[in-house]
């Protein structure tokens, strides 16, 4: 009998209590990975003043105050534990912070995040409501011109454009003056850069950011709005889809080769031109220059959208850029003095410089000759020995010009300029550079042949973020292709090789008939 | 011209309920009462002008004097106004707060708040309106209390309530960088604002030595230490300098 109730005890599973449902989440773990992984930036206390934190804008989370930007709970809310598993396991976009996913196990990316919360005294407050927002499915039809009107009406009508700008560049009257709760100056999101939104670029993202609001910056909840029924729940979703809408449909694909195509005329030099529409355009994302002092952590520029066209004799490439100013603007000098203040350049201890009404300024290098190997260059504007051949734009004087660089500092003109025809709208550059395919100086003017992969590079600077001189945006080499006009070879042989396939199909198929019914009778 | 009259009446009754709810006069059945004067000294300070061009619905609110600044508020008989006057301390530990009468509110008219400095209870509601019809986010940036930041594009009104004392929670809107207002969360009714008198009253106390700090948005803080007995009334006057 006791054998049995022994064994009965023993075989019997043991009572599940809800705790052991949750993964266990073990604090101490989570500091040695905290300590090791995440301290650099988030600093030892919690506070986001890790060593690296300096030189980051965004800045990283304080973990002090519990404020979370991208959560599913309401405006102040804490978020919930998927909410902070989600920042870790996926990152955010266009910010610093790396998807930890596959760098640290299940358990050790669930330790951190309790460990996380351990700095703010509010997650041990049992009396704080944690608890997601219910969230509608996404009504259909997002993409049609309907809801898309819809969607821009609330735009407009719920002031969206105060701070995000008439075509959501982020470059509205209010924009200039925002901060976030730790004083940091903030910029409001470019809505055409939705691969960099930081808690995803989805039109379900869009709408949960608008319930929520992101705490600790300027973006409010838009939840109140549906509870006074100022807008429905379908058109709040009308407006995230119409925010999207902004955006290319998938994050842009870097392409190693820009194909120039060849036009019977003459090449667009207008960058609004309707030509251009008909063209591809490529991606090239750009990064701040940290090689050289002063460095820059914080571009405010991170790509450029480029198109090349060419006549057989003249090349027009077109540059077209983010920019929420036309540089130099008096309105965003306070701004930008924030911006040189925040980001740290050097661990050389000078003082922030002051902000100057700098310009806008794109840069596109190449080699002085079209290299027979890979050997180009150096990448960050040539060298001494090696000089790279610019054309340089500034948007005050607002002039173009050609010359060498022997590295940053150095920047020869030479007499040939391209000609330079710029555009500022709500935000955006667009530039088209021309010029010659062939000159005289060849020397140190690179001459453009088609069917060559000329090497090329970009440079970015926004003069109202403080960026001149080696503090910019940079990329690295990439191919301009000039293709040639194809022959009319490639349209006529294929035609010809499929008439003679045919001619000799029939041939066979009438001899083979021919037999049949010349032959021996069956 | 009947729109200007509704956002007329809206006006004057939101400063009606701000001016209401600026003075909450907790039950005066006997209890001690300590009032006072805050001074200033020094230079008058020459407050910023607000441009308010990008909001032509608010600019036309100030025919008289284009708005300032208004974190020092300095009154016609040399006091100042918006000072926050609270019992900091000195409380029984036996002291029950009353339940908090009506919602305290909050007005935003002509891109400014009303009022700029004010006091809650704890659990109290506040009613945060919107009369300018125009877009305002407010945002709350305590660190005891829970942040929240909405959205209020139209004429409306939105109900927040705060869990613990703290002085001050800034209030702001980020769409009009120079709207800032504070809120003290205050866990009895013992506070007042000083108007333009420079004058405030501390009604009801029950007997005891209390601590009473008075807060100026730009210059800080100043305690006086009251003892009150019985229903007497006792003087603390404070005075600020110019910086």
């Amino acid at each position: 009998m006791i054998d049995a109730l022994l064994a009965l005890v023993l075989v019997a599973p043991p009572v599940l209590r809800p705790s052991s449902l949750v993964p266990m989440q073990d604090t101490t773990k989570g500091k040695v990975v905290y300590v090791k992984w995440c301290a650099g930036c988030h600093g030892d206390g919690g506070a986001g003043d890790g060593t690296a934190a300096a030189h980051m804008l965004p800045r990283p989370r304080n973990f002090t105050g519990a404020l979370y930007k991208i959560r599913t709970t309401a405006s102040g809310q804490l978020p919930t534990d998927a909410d902070l598993m989600r920042a870790i396991d996926e990152g955010l976009s266009g910010s610093a912070m790396p998807a930890w996913k596959g760098r640290l196990s299940d358990a050790e990316r669930r330790d951190v995040a309790a460990y996380i919360k351990t700095f703010s005294s509010f997650f041990a407050d049992t009396s704080q409501h944690v608890a997601p927002l219910k969230f509608s499915g996404e009504p259909s039809g997002g993409t049609g011109a309907n809801a898309l009107k819809t969607g821009r009406q609330f735009y407009d009508s719920i002031g969206c454009r105060k701070c995000h700008g008439d075509q959501g560049r982020g470059d509205g009257p209010s924009a200039p003056t925002l901060k976030d709760d730790a004083g940091f100056p903030i910029f409001a999101a470019d809505l055409h850069q939705s691969w960099r939104f930081r808690g995803g670029g989805s039109a379900a993202d869009i709408y949960r950011r608008l319930r929520t609001g992101l705490d600790g910056t300027p973006m409010p909840s838009f939840s109140d709005l549906i509870d006074q029924k100022f807008l429905t729940d379908e058109q709040l979703w009308r407006l995230a889809q119409y925010v999207r809408s902004l955006s290319p449909p998938e994050p842009p694909e870097v392409r190693d080769v820009i194909h120039a195509p060849q036009i019977a005329g003459t090449v667009p030099v207008s960058p609004d031109d309707s030509v251009w529409r008909g063209v591809s355009r490529y991606w090239f994302p750009l990064v701040g220059q940290v090689i050289r002092k002063a460095r820059w952590f914080a571009p405010a520029v991170t790509g450029v959208w480029v198109r090349a066209l060419h006549d057989g004799h003249t090349l027009a490439l077109r540059v077209s850029w983010d920019d929420r100013t036309q540089s130099p603007d008096s309105a965003w000098l306070g701004f930008e003095q924030r911006v040189l203040e925040t980001v740290a350049g050097d661990d050389s201890g000078q003082p922030p410089p002051k902000a100057e009404p700098w310009p806008d300024q794109l840069a596109v290098q190449f080699p002085r000759h079209l290299p027979q190997g890979m050997e180009r260059p150096y990448f960050l504007m040539g060298s001494e020995t090696d000089p790279v051949y610019q054309w340089r734009w500034t948007s005050r004087p607002r002039r173009s010009v050609a010359g060498l660089a022997r590295g940053i500092e150095r920047f020869d003109t030479l007499p040939g300029a391209p000609a330079g025809q710029a555009s500022f709208d709500h935000g955006e550059w667009r530039l088209v550079f021309t010029r010659a395919l062939a000159t005289p100086d060849t020397a140190n003017e690179v001459q453009l042949e088609a069917g060559r992969a000329i090497p090329v590079a970009f440079f970015s600077w926004d003069g109202s973020s403080g960026e001149h001189g080696s503090r910019m945006a940079v990329s690295t080499w990439y191919f301009l292709a000039l293709d040639r006009p194809t022959p009319p070879g490639v349209f006529i042989s294929p035609v010809l090789a499929m008439l003679v396939t045919l001619g000799l199909g029939l041939v066979v198929v009438r001899r083979a008939q021919r037999r049949g019914r010349g032959g021996p009778g069956r | 011209m009947s729109k200007l009259g509704v956002a007329a009446g809206l006006a004057v009754l939101g400063l009606a309920l701000a001016a209401w709810s600026h003075y909450p006069v907790p039950d005066a059945q006997g209890g001690g009462t300590i009032s006072g004067k805050v001074k200033f000294t020094g230079a008058k300070p020459v407050m910023r002008k607000i441009d308010m061009s990008e909001e032509p619905k608010c600019k036309a609110k100030y025919t008289a004097a284009p708005p300032t600044d208004e974190s020092v508020v300095v009154n016609a008989n040399g006091t100042l106004a918006d000072v926050f006057v609270y019992v900091k301390s000195g409380l029984p530990a036996s002291y029950k707060a009353p339940a908090p009468a009506g919602p305290v509110t909050l007005d935003q008219d002509g891109c400014r708040y009303h009022p700029h400095v004010l006091g809650i209870l704890v659990g109290q509601a506040l009613a945060i309106k919107n009369s300018d019809g125009i877009l305002h986010n407010i945002k709350a940036k305590g660190t005891k209390n829970r942040p929240f930041n909405i959205s209020q594009p139209t004429v409306m009104s939105s109900d927040r309530t705060f869990t613990a004392p703290e002085v001050m929670v800034p209030l702001e809107c980020n769409v009009h960088g120079w709207m800032h207002a504070w809120l003290a969360v205050l866990p009895h009714p013992f506070f007042a604002v000083t108007g333009t008198d420079g004058a405030f009253t501390i009604k009801g106390l029950p007997p005891g030595t209390y601590t009473v700090e008075a807060w100026q948005e730009k210059y800080g803080t100043q305690t006086a230490t009251v003892t009150v007995a019985g229903s007497e009334t006792k003087t603390a006057d404070f005075s600020f300098a110019a910086k």
